[in-house]
């Protein structure tokens, strides 16, 4: 992912040429995410009333959310669900992409099943997981009973609730990450393993000291892709919970998206929406360095 | 090496395959069984759904869910609206990106980093940040109540440059130079030369948009409120609160919505999965 190849200057009719490439991506980029990206802002330091125009009110919305506990909350979710999603998604599809290179029969059939879920619309998965999880006549509690297992409050139980979104998420999301991961495994040569093991290395080994490693811009990648699809969860919530029961799995982006288009505080949502962001973008820019600090040392 | 050395090792391998096997099946059931039961429910009769009894199989099969569906919503409609939203959207990104791709990969021009990481940290910004900006600028471009009040903000998407961007720099510069050498203009060499290469990353690209166009929810739940615009997850969520817990309604429906895409991504998968292998993310 380095941007290192892009060349920084060059003639003028090259020039000319790329900004005229360019342009159309750009123009798209400007006017439906950069300008309302700027007004977004503007529209978070205002105090609104519905849909139309808002009175300035400086750093009223942002004071507000210091003491919404309903905000402090949905940012704890948020990244409790980002730290248990990611790594575990990374993990398994580590896990299963490692498996599927390996020498199987019917390899190709495997690999298909695993990531079909990601051809499934998050809608359809999370109407899907209402079925599977529902506490009176769902799959899974039928399942617990016929187990003799006891049951679990899968809906009213804030803990339980939130661990079925992690579920239902895992299941949506492990089939990407295997494909990136394999696609990086592809790119080792059956010859580096046969070295190894020769050498007397053994599976663990060969996975701990020498997968793990070449497969590393993968796994940089998936960690910033990860990242970011989960802090932007919102299809599986927004119909499996609704942010509930009792705001246990309610996230910024419900949260934001209820305040600016059910309640209808746009001015808040904005607010709201902006320190999402914030979050979002100390993430990331924490992720380069450590990445780009790692890279220096190696 | 020794004959019992020899045997240990493939008694070894032996066993190392059947774990890897019993492993990989046990993985696959667990996630083909949630769409088994999608498709289950939905073609199972209300009677059964309602019985208390774990039953992993219906005891008769049954259509009449989709004929309630069929009868009570526009789905022909529906259906036709995200079909077209789709493509269109799918095409926008695939002819802007590469165009974008190619400028990135392979000119050199003043701004390139800085223009690069601009496109790469909007894909940061998640639409619940702006939609209430972008709901307002829609509706005052006069968008509001078309099409394209979802097409354009959903094209309007970064992640294709930078796939377009690694998979071009695959192309060799000698090869680029050689044309331009022959008096081809920048639009000659990446329509005779660039084009033909890429067409494993069209493949991936148009397929990836229309996919995510395709199932795309948030924002169309915000940009489209007249139920004939409705595209098919709008439409099951609309569904979904007019039926309640006719969940064999609610299935049959989602199938509808699930099945052409699961189908096209069966089909191509290898073309998917080998373009993706070779866009370099690695």
């Amino acid at each position: 992912m380095s941007t290192a190849a892009v060349r920084v200057r060059g003639p003028r009719g090259e020039t000319l040429a790329a900004y005229a490439f360019l342009s159309p991506t750009f123009i798209l980029l400007g006017v439906f995410v950069l300008v309302p990206m700027v007004g977004a802002l503007i529209i978070s330091l205002q105090r609104t009333n519905g849909f139309g125009a808002g009175t300035f009110a400086g750093l009223a919305n942002y004071d507000t959310l210091l003491h919404d506990p309903l905000f402090w909350r949905s940012t704890l979710n948020t990244v409790l669900f980002t730290a248990i999603v990611t790594p575990l998604s990374m993990a398994l599809g580590l896990g299963a992409a490692v498996l599927l290179n390996s020498v199987l029969p019917a390899r190709g059939v495997f690999r298909s099943i695993l990531i079909v879920p990601m051809a499934v619309s998050g809608i359809a998965t999370a109407l899907m997981a209402t079925l599977i999880f529902d506490e009176n006549s769902g799959i899974l509690d039928k399942l617990f009973r016929f187990l003799g297992l006891p049951d679990v409050a899968w809906q009213s139980g804030g803990a339980a609730a939130f661990v079925s979104v992690v579920l239902v998420t895992l299941w949506w999301r492990v089939g990407f990450n295997m494909l990136i991961y394999l696609a990086g495994l592809q790119g080792i040569g059956e010859d580096v393993h046969e070295a190894a093991r020769l050498d007397g290395a053994t599976g663990w080994q060969r996975f701990r000291y020498m997968t793990i490693p070449l497969v590393g811009p993968s796994t940089f990648f998936l960690l910033i892709m990860n990242v970011i699809y989960s802090f932007q969860v919102f299809d599986i919530i927004f119909v499996l919970t609704g942010g509930g029961p009792r705001n246990a799995t309610s996230v910024l982006v419900t949260y934001a998206y209820d305040t600016g288009f059910v309640t209808r505080d746009q001015g808040y949502a904005a607010a709201i929406g902006m320190v999402l962001l914030l979050i979002m973008l100390s993430f990331t820019a924490l992720q380069w360095r450590t990445n780009k600090s790692r890279d220096l040392a190696g | 090496m020794s004959t019992h050395m020899r045997t240990r090792v493939r008694n070894r391998s032996r066993r190392g395959m059947a774990l890897r096997i019993a492993l990989a099946v046990i993985v696959s059931a667990v996630l083909v069984f949630p769409l088994y039961w999608m498709v289950v429910v939905a073609l199972s009769t209300r009677a059964e759904l309602l019985g208390g009894a774990l039953r992993l199989w219906p005891r008769e099969l049954t259509l009449a869910n989709f004929q309630r569906v069929l009868d009570s919503f526009p789905v022909a409609t529906w259906f036709s609206n995200s079909l077209a939203i789709s493509l269109v959207t799918a095409i926008i990104v695939v002819v802007f990106n590469l165009l974008a791709g190619y400028a990135f990969a392979h000119l050199r021009f003043r701004g390139a980093t800085p223009l690069f990481l601009l496109a790469l940290s909007t894909l940061m910004i998640p639409v619940q940040v702006i939609m209430v900006s972008l709901f307002r600028l829609v509706t005052s471009m006069g968008l509001y109540g078309t099409y394209w009040a979802v097409i354009l903000p959903t094209a309007a998407s970064a992640f294709g440059i930078f796939l377009a961007r690694q998979f071009m720099l695959a192309i060799p510069r000698e090869l680029i130079e050689a044309a331009r050498m022959d008096g081809a203009g920048h639009i000659g060499v990446f329509v005779r030369i660039v084009l033909p290469l890429s067409k494993p990353l069209i493949a991936v690209l148009f397929f990836m948009s229309l996919l995510s166009s395709w199932n795309d929810f948030a924002w169309p739940l915000i940009a489209l409120k007249q139920n004939d615009l409705f595209t098919l997850p709008i439409g099951l969520l609309y569904l979904q609160g007019q039926f309640g817990s006719d969940y064999g309604a609610t299935m049959a429906f989602a199938l509808i919505n699930v099945a052409p895409m699961v189908v096209l991504f069966l089909i191509f998968q290898r073309h998917f999965v080998q373009g993706f292998a070779r866009t370099g993310i690695r």
